[in-house]
């Protein structure tokens, strides 16, 4: 083979290349087209105004997903109430205070560990530690604590992130004006790192959103006929519900399903829309 | 003064030491309900059973068929991610304008949040369907079909962390290979992705782990039934699986059966634990390889 010739055929892959890997990349976005066109030409039908006000029922056009709407908002308030504080404090002992001791490695290895245990597993922990350990019962409250243990590495990761980013020139001033460390943290790091302390949040709520397995495990219902009143109340979720339907033969609740699903997505892409938006917005604030 | 600043600083450590207790607490739970487990279950049935019928008159716990039904779905999704995450993280990189990357990217990112549930439907609903048109004895359940959606699910990661990688690697490098006339084609192949190969395992690393954990898409397209089969036509179940459909079932708190899903969990706890730590150890020693 002559030199000329493998030039030649180098470019020819080159070429071929190009058009594969566009050809793929295009193909992967069409899957996310196809996933959407798919339960959206299904569901939209069914969504109206009773699909949001009606309880669940054995008739699949008298289903609606009142319940279900109204135990995943209770269960996404106690989760934010018992995971927030501890994860923004937690994150901010890691960046700021403790220093690069063997704790604090041993503290980051365990939480990177932590980001990577199936949420099939914190069900597991959930049911033994709160519904029987703790006596709570597949409630409400069970459920918010099993979902805040499964957040918490997301948050405190995106909140050191968040404050890795605020420049030492800050505090340097700071302490140069005679502040203490947590006059420091509170006054200048925290408030600069807002931005991106709230696009971890944000990201982390939608994570909880979309959270069934841990749920099923706990014991959370498939038929909830009522509102939740209180913590120590049963519940269900919307996801829940939406698994509900899809495992019944019937092709009335299919469609539910997928106006359940529906529901779910705007949700879900709502609140990642809106942690994209602080994100950017915060970047070209953060740089000074 | 003094002592409020010490008290906010204990307060903080305490709120991190949150995150060891649940380690120990994930471990301990596990750990307590599988030694119960195994003092009436053998070790060896339990390694080495080719059956898996805990809820039936006729008791066989072996693992096996949970794990080849876990270990097929992950394969396929595997297969089928990493080419195609690699792929795409290579031409967005190297070959596509930055336009095109900028618009790419947070759209393939929308793949990795979209609720498993919604997976699973889009699995059941319509790819196992069309993929009867070609295969032929493909079942209504099946592992090939959750398989390659949760493929779609973990292309997102495979593409920001490898992308993240191939971009790390410096300038000079791909320079210097253009300069000797390569094509992008031989830059990326021979130059590139062998620089970046670190970064690369471990997004497929955390691939593997994250496909192994999950567990709706499994739970609603895969059948929920036990086969020792690594056949992708046949319903199968898995790990997660089982879980889920024990605690949903009413199995009495404190029998065999309710500790089955603790050995089962357990088992894949130290999966996951083990591919988590060699990702980590493994990014602990060539994170600074370009610095």
């Amino acid at each position: 083979m002559s030199k000329q010739h493998n030039i030649h055929t180098a470019r020819r892959v080159d070429k071929a290349f190009r058009i594969i890997a566009l050809s793929l990349t295009v193909f992967a976005l069409l899957i996310l087209v196809v996933l959407l066109v798919d339960i959206f030409s299904r569901g939209l039908s069914r969504i109206n105004w009773s699909f949001f006000t009606n309880l669940p029922s054995r008739h699949s056009e008298r289903s609606g997903i009142l319940t279900a709407l109204a135990g995943m908002l209770s269960l996404l308030f106690f989760t934010i109430i018992v995971a927030l504080p501890i994860g923004i404090a937690a994150g901010i002992y890691l960046q700021e205070y403790s220093s690069k001791n063997r704790f604090a490695r041993i503290l980051e290895i365990n939480i990177a560990n932590l980001a990577g245990v199936p949420s099939v597993i914190y069900g597991i922990l959930g049911l033994q530690l709160f519904v029987r350990l703790a006596g709570l019962g597949n409630s409400l409250i069970a459920g918010a604590f099993t979902l805040a243990l499964l957040i918490l590495p997301i948050i405190i990761v995106s909140t050191r992130e968040a404050i890795r980013a605020v420049p030492n020139s800050l505090r340097e001033a700071s302490y140069g004006m005679g502040a203490t460390k947590w006059q420091t943290t509170r006054r200048v790091v925290i408030p600069s790192a807002l931005g991106g302390i709230l696009t971890g949040i944000i990201l982390s709520i939608s994570r909880a959103v979309g959270e069934t397995a841990p749920l099923l495990v706990i014991g959370a219902l498939v038929y909830v006929p009522f509102i939740p009143e209180g913590p120590r109340d049963q519940f269900t979720t919307l996801p829940i519900q939406v698994f509900n339907w899809i495992s019944r033969p019937q092709a009335g609740f299919i469609l539910n399903a997928a106006a359940g699903i529906i529901v779910l997505l705007i949700i879900t892409f709502l609140l990642n829309g809106i942690a994209i938006y602080i994100r950017n917005k915060w970047y070209k604030k953060i740089k000074y | 003064m003094r002592t409020k600043e010490k008290m906010i600083e204990w307060v903080m450590m305490a709120c991190s030491f949150v995150t060891i207790l649940t380690t120990i607490s994930i471990i301990l739970v596990l750990a307590v309900d599988t030694f119960k487990f195994f003092s009436e279950v053998s070790i060896v049935d339990f390694f080495t059973d080719t059956q898996w019928t805990p809820l039936f008159a006729d008791k066989h716990f072996g693992i096996l068929p949970l794990l080849s039904g876990t270990l097929l779905t992950t394969t396929i999704a595997i297969v089928f991610a990493v080419p195609l995450g690699l792929i795409i993280a290579v031409y967005l990189n190297e070959y596509a304008s930055a336009k095109f990357t900028s618009i790419v990217k947070p759209v393939l990112e929308i793949l990795a949040a979209i609720p498993t549930v919604v997976y699973g439907f889009f699995a059941l609903q319509f790819v196992t369907p069309l993929l009867q048109n070609f295969i032929p004895g493909l079942r209504g359940f099946n592992a090939l079909s959750p398989g390659l959606v949760m493929g779609v699910m973990i292309i997102p990661y495979i593409t920001s962390l490898s992308e993240d990688a191939l971009r790390a690697v410096p300038g000079s490098l791909r320079e210097a290979s253009y300069g000797m006339g390569a094509t992008k084609f031989q830059t990326a192949f021979r130059v590139m992705i062998p620089a970046a190969s670190s970064g690369i395992i471990i997004s497929v690393i955390l691939a593997i782990s994250r496909a192994l954990g999950e567990t709706m898409i499994v739970a609603i397209a895969a059948g929920q039934e036990p086969n020792l089969t690594f056949n992708p036509k046949e319903s199968v179940e898995t790990i997660t699986t089982y879980i889920v459909q024990v605690s949903m079932g009413d199995v009495p708190q404190d029998s065999l059966e309710y500790r089955t899903i603790f050995a089962a969990g357990m088992t894949l706890f130290l999966f996951t634990y083990i591919l988590n730590n060699i990702s980590f150890w493994l990014r602990k020693k060539y994170q600074n390889r370009y610095e």
